[in-house]
């Protein structure tokens, strides 16, 4: 299992959680585990999350691998100019 | 993940500062930029613009128009594409407005004529049916739940409360019990901010060619800072297929991330399919401030709570931004940058964005950010002043590092915040006198970078020089840089290699040229094109010596046999690998396509010195210092001009740039002459001090650096002019009346 760590806001589709465990070893795994269990956060996820593994965000790249000791954090999608 | 491989004590073509590729085109007027452009056959493009704030449109009669000699297209919203998707939708009716005009200055219809003088006299026998509607251009205003709509239903999921449905998204960061914390302190401080909406300020206005055929094929050329979004985005609204697009991106005379979208490509494409004539259309200065993007202009609250000995025990943040007449979610930039620089145990930001009648914001540099931090850089400021406390050293003491979960999520790994900030320290700047109403102001600041999709080609010429094809306009000296790391990898002179910008048939997929994120990504890309490349060198000698591949390694530009027992050979320079490549199996060339990351955090810290005159209320900076850690400054002159650059726009910010809006909702000051940037006149020389902190990520250490620069000099000009004035200023720009206002306050 995978814990992971959502901004604020989202706790709203967690029952108020804002760490939540999934089954995962990869990023696409993650957002698809946490579309189905949590429903209230396929809106944001469909809108573009980042996630940042261990420290460094990163804004696609499905097949990042994740360990489960891994710090996992669901950060929204960067943007720059 | 690409892992630093090399020491920065190796590199011979990286940090020297070479001859920039595009300065004899710039200096002699060669260059061509987006209006350059001229084809045979070609027709003028003008926009007609809405002179409401907000108005419905009931009815647009082009006819009279149409019948005038020398028009041959009139276009509306109803000749693009019908749109399913919200994103691209917005960018449509950005472009020409669909049902509302909803923002003076909103483009509402477009004319192709034979000339110019056509065109303008067309678009006055254009006749529009508008329904005024009561507007709103300030954010506080617009928040409220009696507000004038600008749009409905734009809400996402996420926003509770009283408001009106010109709020459209709602978020929240940090961790900790802020109440305990603020519990724990010795002292709270808390206060609200504004600053106003700024422009990008870019000297060359959005123009483009567009050329599309009966078939249905066709060619645009404009300034953008990404080619291949202009097609995603053009494809889309014209119901093209994009490999009948091909976009060609020109030289660009600044984009600050104001030239990450479109306004005017998408119209003239219509036109140009309407007319069968190719089309070029040019914004005037009035219409790139009536109808580009501006950033956003904020209203923020901010508490801190401090121990007297400088240690922050909790902080909050509330932020709400307005981005003009359409979504967008800036403030989660700003939400998640606001105390990046301090590590906290207690720490809460929230954001709102607003819908007003005001242009669509676009990005400008770090977007989001520098508003949120200035906020905060105040009232930490204030705190330092309350408890006379050093602003460095309360800096220091709170400072995040590695290991320190930041106030946005994630643990920091290797960060350069603190040795910037003792850099800051040590400088003479720091400790310089100061004189009779002059003020030193401090600030960090903070952005994220990134790398994403990159794609690169590196062709081994037969002559043995390299030239190379990436997909991203050349904004910041990227074309520089890039030949500097193949020349660096391949170990041949910068001057045997050039690199030029591709059209979007040539390469695949390249995102914009924004987030700092070009000599990272593209650089990136291209040191593993080169790789590449040598591979396949290697792979040639070893057969022309009839050895294992494996045992050829690539030594400063040349083919070696890798030790005594590989066989005895003389080395093999890349020019005699280049003038075999016929007989050793023909052309040899290097590719890489990534989606690129661990681009790394990047934080700086500026000094300011200002005088205040007391009379007039003028401020005049005395002297600017900005510490950037840079990670490997691959060409130090570009790397100091983005510092530079950054700094004196932050100066602007500050001190006199702002969209000033009428009663009805007009903007009054479109042009540079009413909306003052700064000048090299206003402006002491910047020093920028680059730190080399390698970023872990980047194969040379490289670290994005166009963005962090103008955080902190919000901040720092409002620090400085506080303490010069001797009154806390709370409002972005400090132009002359504000400052004599809050001198006169303090009675």
């Amino acid at each position: 299992m995978v814990q992971v760590k959502l901004w604020g806001n989202l706790r709203d589709a967690t029952d108020g959680q804002d760490v939540v465990e999934v089954e995962a070893s990869n990023f696409k795994q993650l957002l698809d585990r946490l579309s189905e269990k949590y429903p209230g956060l396929k809106p944001q996820i469909e809108r573009g999350v980042s996630l940042a593994l261990d420290g460094r965000i990163y804004r696609e790249a499905w097949f990042t691998e994740i360990q489960p000791d891994s710090e996992v954090v669901l950060m929204p999608y960067m943007k720059g100019g | 993940m690409n892992k630093m491989s090399r020491e920065k004590q190796d590199f011979k073509v990286i940090g020297t500062r070479v001859k920039r590729p595009d300065g004899i085109d710039k200096v002699t007027g060669r260059a061509q930029y987006g209006a350059d452009l001229v084809v045979p056959g070609m027709l003028t493009g003008a926009v007609l613009r809405s002179p409401h704030a907000h108005a419905k449109i009931n009815a647009i009669d082009t006819s009279e128009a149409m019948a005038l000699p020398g028009v041959k297209a009139i276009v509306t919203n109803a000749d693009f594409a019908a749109l399913d998707d919200e994103f691209l939708l917005d960018v449509a009716d950005n472009c020409l407005a669909r049902e509302k005009a909803l923002y003076h200055g909103h483009a509402v219809a477009a004319v192709a004529a034979k000339d110019a003088q056509t065109a303008k006299a067309a678009l006055k026998l254009i006749k529009v049916d508008y329904t005024p509607l009561p507007h709103v251009t300030d954010v506080d205003d617009a928040m409220k739940s009696d507000a004038p709509v600008v749009q409905a239903g734009r809400k996402q999921e996420n926003v509770k409360g009283d408001y009106s449905d010109n709020v459209t998204m709602y978020c929240e960061f940090g961790h900790g019990d802020v109440d305990a914390g603020f519990a724990k302190a010795d002292h709270v401080i808390e206060r609200s901010f504004k600053t106003a909406a700024t422009h990008q300020g870019y000297i060359e206005p959005h123009a483009c060619l567009a050329s599309m055929t009966s078939d249905g094929k066709a060619d645009l050329w404009c300034c953008t800072q990404g080619q291949y979004f202009v097609r995603t985005l053009c494809a889309g609204i014209l119901g093209m297929e994009a490999s009948q697009l091909r976009v060609t991106a020109s030289e660009i005379g600044g984009g600050f991330g104001g030239k990450t979208t479109c306004f005017i490509e998408p119209v003239a494409l219509a036109l140009s399919r309407k007319a069968g004539r190719p089309v070029k259309l040019v914004m005037t200065r009035d219409e790139v401030f009536r109808a580009t993007g501006p950033t956003v202009s904020s209203s923020s609250d901010v508490k801190i709570g401090m121990t007297k000995d400088g240690r922050i025990t909790a902080a909050y943040a509330a932020l709400r931004y307005q981005g003009g007449a359409f979504p967008c979610e800036t403030v989660a930039m700003g939400a998640q940058s606001a105390f990046a620089a301090y590590d906290l145990d207690a720490v809460k930001t929230e954001g709102w964005n607003a819908l007003t009648n005001r242009p669509k914001e676009a990005a400008y540099r770090a977007p989001g950010a520098p508003m949120a931090v200035y906020a905060v850089e105040s009232v930490v400021d204030e705190l330092t002043q309350h408890f006379d406390l050093d602003p460095l050293d309360v800096r220091l003491k709170n400072a995040a590092d590695a290991g320190t979960l930041s106030s946005y999520g994630p643990t920091f790994e290797a960060i350069g915040l603190v040795a910037t900030l003792e850099a800051a320290q040590k400088h003479p700047h720091y400790s310089a006198p100061l004189g009779e109403n002059q003020g030193r102001g401090v600030s960090c600041g903070f952005w994220f970078n990134f790398g994403g999709n990159t794609c690169v080609s590196l062709n081994i010429n037969d002559d043995g020089t390299v030239g190379i094809t990436e997909g991203n306009p050349d904004i910041g000296g990227s074309r520089a840089s890039i030949s500097m790391m193949a020349a660096e990898e391949l170990g041949i002179p910068y001057e045997q290699v050039r690199t030029i910008v591709a059209d979007t048939s040539s390469l695949g997929y390249n995102d914009v040229t924004d987030g700092s994120r070009v000599t990272f990504a593209v650089g990136l890309a291209t040191i593993e094109a080169a790789r590449d490349a040598i591979k396949k060198m290697c792979n040639r000698v070893a057969k022309i010596w009839e050895i294992d591949p494996d045992a050829v390694i690539w030594e400063n530009g040349q083919a070696k046999p890798s030790g005594p027992n590989a066989g005895d050979f003389e080395p093999m320079s890349l020019a005699e690998i280049a003038a075999l490549s016929s007989e050793t199996g023909g052309p040899i060339a290097g590719h890489y396509e990534v989606n690129a990351d661990g681009a790394g955090v990047s934080f700086g810290v500026h000094l300011a010195d200002v005088e205040v005159d007391p009379e007039t209320g003028a401020t005049k900076v005395l002297r600017y210092t900005a510490f950037q850690d840079a990670g490997k400054a691959v060409h130090p002159d570009y790397v100091e001009g983005q510092m530079q650059g950054g700094s004196a726009q932050g100066i602007g910010w500050a001190l006199n740039e702002e969209y000033i809006y009428d009663d009805d909702g007009m903007l009054l000051n479109a042009g540079f002459l009413d909306y003052r940037v700064p000048v090299a006149s206003d402006l002491p020389s910047i020093e920028p001090v680059i730190l080399e902190i390698p970023n872990p990520g980047h194969p040379y250490g490289v670290r994005g650096v166009g963005e962090t620069s103008i955080v902190p000099p919000l901040a720092a000009l409002s620090n400085a002019v506080s303490r010069s004035a001797g009154v806390r200023m709370h409002e972005l720009p400090m132009s002359p009346p504000k400052i004599l206002k809050a001198i006169a306050s303090k009675g």
